[in-house]
């Protein structure tokens, strides 16, 4: 019998309880089982896995090992990995297969795990319920005709069907938190600068921040402990002393104050999801935190600030799929222009163009002031919102998404009924604090999420409140019905 | 606001998009709703208020003008659509 979490696994395989090769070989038997279902996975890379799970037993049989050494886990198909065919899941990015490794893929692989394969996501981590991707939507475990969430939807399904024990994940405006929520597991979005952005496929530079979904808080510590540091080739990583992030996870909380945001608990909140974070936070009260209600009256101006900054950096970021120095390219182009509309035109899907065009506008001659510099004058307002609030409390408590997974198709037909997907987790982003998701309950079978908010560089603080609330409650524990294998 | 149909094929011409005619009318809907929804932040004061580019307010971090990389061009034109004698080829551009 294999553990399911990475720290169980961790020390079943120093106590030799198993290989990391038998174990990866049963993990990956279940990807492929379950992957015509879920859709979890764009790619299983079955050889690569098993290669390096040897060399972790052999790694380990030499005592040279760190806690990950041999643990398995899947990256989010936008990170590049060298040798290995990473989309973004977009046509655009089908064939691509990058020649060096992203940083995070690099210091994951240092430490020692062994990744089992590519993870689906929406194109380009647009999108909020995984069906923008190219190779089709991803199904929730807990209810196949539901959406896992997105962008990181992929990475979230399979942790939460227990697939992997932990995937890598992105997060620009909740992609790691909101499928996080939707699937009942753990998810970490670390402050902006933590970790590096070198080699992951950008989509809006100062918002995208990696980090990992797992199936608890120590987990993610663990990983977090890995994929955090400072490197050179990202500008805009950030020098901080080392931490260990697993130390402070059972520091007592009493006497700690949590901030609940007024305008995170509105009067059309599905009053389930309102009424299972009003018991998670009543356990807080139980261990000894005192609340405190605050103001954070920006948080409205926070999606329409979203929708002008992340378009207008993808309209920049992604002027550089081309048609010319990789990626797709159109057949028997006329002229230059031809190739650059047409390849781009076949290559990106819909909500992709959406964001483009929008962001072209907003940064074309004329609005730039209008639209661009208007949403970052928000964007400070927004930041100076939360530092007057942090100077009163520890952590900010509310929902990690609106409501439970909805169906496949739901929010189709209209792209700002999906942005409002994101009310509770953008103003994160664009003050580039650290959040996280941790499972609080079930409405009708179906997870909610607790999201914690904390202060920039304040991860240690934030998973010590996830890791205390895990150590009292049993719902990240959870499986779904016929994934419990 | 809306968005007249030339403007969402000038939009898609600097974006370097092909855009078909029967797909103006629903980019032209959406992206004139997308704007009426952003447009609500006219209506806050942000005089004095300081752009915000970077979240930490950052500046860029500046390195020695020193070669730190590699000759690395066959790696990297190994995805490269049509490549020959180390140049990527386009249609002729100068007639």
């Amino acid at each position: 019998m294999y553990s399911k979490t990475i720290k169980a696994i961790s020390d079943d395989l120093a106590d030799k309880k198993y290989s990391s090769a038998e174990l990866t070989t049963e993990l990956l038997n279940k990807a492929k089982q379950h992957n015509e279902t879920l859709n979890g996975f764009i790619r299983i890379t079955e050889e690569q896995a098993l290669s390096a799970a040897k060399k972790a037993d052999e790694n380990r049989a030499k005592g040279i090992s760190t806690p990950l050494t041999g643990v398995p886990i899947a990256h989010k198909d936008l990170f590049c990995t060298q040798g290995i065919a990473t989309t973004s899941a977009s046509k655009m990015l089908e064939s691509f297969i990058p020649p060096y490794d992203a940083t995070v893929v690099t210091r994951l692989s240092e430490a020692g795990v062994v990744s089992i394969g590519k993870t689906n996501m929406d194109e380009f981590a647009m999108g909020s319920s995984n069906e923008s991707s190219h190779f089709g939507p991803v199904r929730n475990p807990w209810d196949t005709e539901r959406v896992p969430g997105g962008s990181s939807g992929g990475s979230a399904a399979v942790v939460a069907a227990r697939l992997v024990p932990a995937a890598t994940a992105t997060d620009t405006g909740g992609s790691i938190r909101q499928p996080a929520a939707l699937t009942g597991t753990t998810g970490l979005k670390p402050t902006y600068g933590r970790i590096s952005r070198w080699g992951m496929i950008a989509f809006a530079s100062s918002l995208d921040q990696a980090g990992p979904i797992a199936t608890s808080a120590e987990d993610c510590a663990m990983l977090l402990n890995a994929m955090a540091g400072f490197d050179d080739k990202d500008s805009t990583s950030v020098k901080r002393p080392a931490e260990d992030f697993t130390a402070s996870l059972s520091s007592s909380l009493k006497g700690t104050t949590i901030g609940l945001p007024k305008q995170y608990f509105p009067e059309n909140l599905d009053p389930k999801v309102a009424s299972l974070v009003q018991s998670a936070i009543r356990e807080y009260e139980k261990m000894g935190c005192k609340l405190k209600e605050i103001d954070l009256p920006t948080t409205q101006h926070a999606i329409p600030a979203y929708y002008i900054i992340a378009p207008s950096e993808c309209s920049a970021n992604l002027a550089r799929m081309d048609g010319v120095r990789f990626g797709h390219r159109c057949e028997n182009p006329e002229n230059l222009d031809d190739l650059f509309t047409r390849s781009r035109a076949e290559g990106f899907g819909d909500e992709v163009k959406r964001r483009i065009f929008t962001g072209t506008y907003a940064l074309s001659a004329g609005f730039y002031d209008a639209y661009y510099v208007k949403a970052q004058k928000v964007r400070r307002l927004i930041k100076n919102d939360f530092a007057r609030a942090f100077e009163e409390v520890d952590v900010i408590m509310g929902p990690a998404a609106p409501s439970v997974a909805f169906k496949l198709g739901e929010k189709g037909a209209d792209p700002l009924a999906m942005y409002l997907e994101d009310y509770f987790t953008i103003a994160i982003n664009l003050a580039g604090l650290p959040g996280m998701s941790i499972p609080a309950g079930f409405s009708d079978g179906l997870p909610v999420g607790l999201q914690i908010i904390g202060n920039h560089f304040d991860e240690s603080t934030l998973l010590n409140f996830a890791h205390q609330y895990q150590s009292v409650s049993d719902w990240h524990t959870k499986t779904p019905e016929g994934f419990e294998g | 606001m809306a968005l007249s149909s030339t403007e969402i094929k000038e939009i898609a011409y600097l974006a370097r998009i092909a855009i078909q005619d029967n797909e103006v009318p629903h980019f032209q809907k959406e992206l004139s709703s997308i704007l009426d929804f952003v447009a609500q932040l006219q209506s806050i004061d942000t005089d004095k208020v300081e752009p915000l580019s970077n979240p930490l307010d950052q500046t860029q971090r500046l390195r020695a003008d020193e070669v730190t990389e590699t000759n690395q061009r066959d790696a990297n034109q190994e995805g490269a659509p049509l490549v020959e004698e180390g140049l990527y080829l386009v249609p002729k551009v100068i007639e």
